[in-house]
């Protein structure tokens, strides 16, 4: 076995409790933009990248999804254990490096004594350095090493420099792990590692009393029974507030950018397909679309600067009793609040909810969250409904969020309804220390969504508006006499029409939601491709607004929305829902009770409004 | 130790804004309790640990955050009734 030892590193694993810092090390290490924020469950599955060691060798990292423990009780848990103790495909790695937080070692170095019964060379890292020197936490760490007899690193995962430490050890010969075998520990082996954890913590750290932890008042007041909800009413209005009165003005100025644009090539380009192509297509349609970019930036920033704070969890703890009403958990908190950003990311979420029947119904009810794609189609049909009042138009708009919203938790009720043997799953959770959003981190991070925005737009929103244009166009093209009459997608919007005329959708909105499945926003495209056609380059910018406003009736304006709120969602939604619940059936239940609430309620809505507002 | 035992209480008791020091955790007998009870243990709720009940939900009592050394827990009235405390005179 000598010849091991003098082996190096070739393939690290990051091990170590949920929020120690493990993504924001790899993503120092491998230089990625992998999700880093303050809560437990941020990571879900293993990453894997490429670093370079001090010495320029390069070596591979993999990120997995933090664990309490090895006995794992969630599916996000299960994956690490599997890797780390060579029961998934992966080949094992050659070296462990456990990471803790430094500012809270009582609780982390349990897991490095349980991972030390692996059998795998181990290094620990001691991150969130600059916290714990802040918070006048002393860590004897010669001692450390000596009682944990393992290579011990400090890194700050957030500065630059912070992990060369560790990159210059993952240079040295790997140290030969002594053989061992690990089994799931029980209670007496449990209680055992804690007295060896207390006995190291003891003579390796002084800290000072946290009998007088600021965070403590700071809990006290954020998870008042009153005062909690007060101050979770505040973020939520004033996040929704600057997201549809902030953005506006920024939005203005890109589509004044866009209406010149559109002048220029006006004047500048022979008529013929092609200025066609570039005025209706790309500029009506994806312009309409890229107007929105300021108004998710908002939306993000808000949503960023929440997940960083540490506030989240404790949102999460003030819900817990009333979701407990519709049957869920505290736990399904943060996976529906992801899927205001994107349903996807946030039914990847549900990994960490152990219990499968409260998981499932987060995932079936995710897709009613507003998803930030649903912007575009929400505020250009609010805007038309209330073109002077900016308040009125928060205030509609908030009402759509809470209406997904309450709809889900009815769902969730019938759910639970249906399933009477169904356990109460665990809450038991961790409510991280809170932290100020780190400025850097922030820019980055709204920076790449502005960049995934941009580039879903150039890409598959783009291609499909081009189609859509030449749908439009061919055989004969659409314009302000003629309408969709000629054309294939006339056609097609008029077949369709057939389905949704009893809700109230002209031919363009039918047309417009088929294309709508692969992604919300092409709704807007389409519909700007189409109005574009009618009318003069010039003013391609204000024109779908002010034709919506002027020739819809108030009744379908409304029943659109609400077909908004509760339609099923892109195909990428059904696609994840298949992939987390293996099973088909859970993906058309998804996709059956979307679609017939969505008809249920624009049905309802249009026949209604039609009703009161005849002449 | 007999003396303590005396004015022990389970956690989900302990008043609001009030210390203690856990005594010991019960391990129930069926293994969903169990998984739980390990879990706990392994979050650090054992013998000699000093926690605070930081606040409890208003209906029914729930949920409770609980302070245990760096970290605050939130977790539901019937986990917390298996750690038993000693409360801080
Ligand atoms: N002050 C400080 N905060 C850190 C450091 N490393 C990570 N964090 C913060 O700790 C939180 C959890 O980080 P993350 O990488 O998502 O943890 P993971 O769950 O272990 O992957 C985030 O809010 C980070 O900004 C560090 O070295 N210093
Ligand atoms: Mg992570």
């Amino acid at each position: 076995m000598s010849a091991v030892s003098a082996a190096l590193t070739e393939r690290i694993a990051l091990l170590g409790n949920p929020n120690c810092g493990k993504t924001a090390l790899f993503n120092l290490l491998t230089s990625s933009r992998q999700k880093v924020a303050n809560y437990a469950g941020v990571t879900v599955e293993r990453k894997e990248g490429v670093m370079h060691t001090a010495s320029g060798r390069r070596i591979k990292v993999l990120d997995l999804p933090g664990a309490y423990s090895l006995n794992a009780l969630s599916n996000d848990e299960a994956v690490t254990r599997d890797v780390i103790t060579g029961h998934s495909k992966e080949v094992l790695p050659d070296l462990l490096v456990c990471v803790t937080d430094a500012t809270n070692l009582r609780l982390h170095l349990r897991l490095v004594l349980e991972a030390r019964q692996l059998g795998l060379p181990l290094v620990v890292v001691l991150n969130k350095m600059d916290r714990a020197k802040q918070l006048g936490i002393v860590i004897d760490k010669k001692l450390l090493a000596r009682e944990l007899n393992l290579p011990i690193v400090e890194t700050v995962s957030l500065h630059a420099h912070g992990a060369d430490e560790l990159r210059a050890l993952l240079d040295e010969p790997l140290r030969e792990a002594p053989p061992a075998h690990w089994k799931p520990p029980g209670v007496e082996q449990v209680l055992a590692t804690q007295r060896d954890v207390l006995g190291i913590f003891n003579r390796t750290v002084t800290s000072p009393t946290i009998d007088k932890d600021p965070s403590i008042r700071i809990d006290r007041f954020l998870m008042h029974p009153v005062w909690g909800f007060v101050v979770l009413a505040l973020v939520l209005f004033v996040t929704f507030l600057a997201v549809f009165s902030g953005g506006d003005v920024l939005s203005g100025w890109i589509e004044d950018g866009f209406g010149a644009i559109a002048s220029a090539v006006e004047a500048n380009m022979a008529d013929g397909p092609l200025r066609g192509l570039v005025v209706e297509g790309i500029i009506g349609g994806v312009g309409g679309v890229v107007v929105f970019l300021p108004q998710i930036l908002i939306l993000f920033l808000f949503i960023l600067a929440l997940e960083a704070s540490g506030y989240l969890p404790r949102a999460a703890f003030l819900l817990d009793k009333p979701m407990s009403a519709a049957g869920l958990s505290g736990r399904s908190f943060i996976p529906l609040l992801s899927s205001f950003a994107c349903a996807i990311p946030g039914i990847m979420a549900t990994r960490t909810i152990s219990h499968w029947r409260d998981r499932l119904t987060t995932i079936l009810i995710a897709p009613l969250m507003a998803c930030s794609a649903r912007i575009p189609v929400y505020t250009l049909i609010v805007a038309a409904l209330f073109p002077d009042d900016a308040m009125a138009a928060a205030l509609v708009m908030v009402g759509l969020y809470v209406l997904g919203i309450v709809a889900a938790m009815t769902v969730a009720w019938f759910i639970k309804r249906s399933d009477k043997h169904a356990a109460r799953s665990p809450l038991l959770m961790e409510l991280p220390a809170y932290q100020w959003p780190d400025l850097r981190s922030l820019v980055i991070g709204l920076w790449e969504r502005a960049m995934i925005f941009l580039r879903r737009v150039g890409t598959i929103i783009l291609a499909i508006t081009i189609v859509m244009w030449a749908l439009y166009t061919i055989p004969s093209p659409r314009n302000s006499d003629n309408g969709m009459q000629r054309s294939i997608a006339g056609e097609m919007g008029h077949a369709l029409h057939y389905v949704f005329a009893p809700i109230g959708f002209n031919e363009e909105i039918s047309f417009a939601l088929v294309p709508g499945m692969a992604a919300r926003e092409v709704v807007v495209s389409a519909l700007g491709t189409a109005y574009a056609m009618d009318g003069e380059a010039d003013d391609v910018d204000e024109q779908l607004r002010e034709r919506i406003e002027r020739e819809w009736p108030l009744a379908t304006k409304l029943s659109l929305l609400l077909w908004m709120v509760f339609a099923p969602q892109c195909l990428s939604t059904f696609v994840v829902v298949k992939r987390e619940t293996g099973s088909w059936k859970q993906m058309w239940i998804m996709g059956g009770y979307l679609f017939g609430l969505a008809y249920l309620a624009s049905l309802i809505t249009y026949q209604l409004t039609a009703l009161l507002t005849a002449p | 130790m007999e003396a303590s035992r005396a004015q022990t209480i389970s956690l989900d008791q302990l008043p609001e804004g009030n210390w203690a020091t856990v005594a010991d955790v019960a391990v129930p007998a069926d293994s969903a309790g169990r998984t739980l009870v390990l879990r706990l243990l392994e979050l650090g709720f054992v013998s000699g640990e000093r926690v605070l009940m930081v606040r409890e939900g208003r209906t029914d009592r729930d949920p409770l955050a609980v302070r245990l050394g760096h970290t605050t827990f939130g977790l539901r009235r019937r986990e917390a009734a298996f750690i038993h405390v000693t409360p801080s005179t």
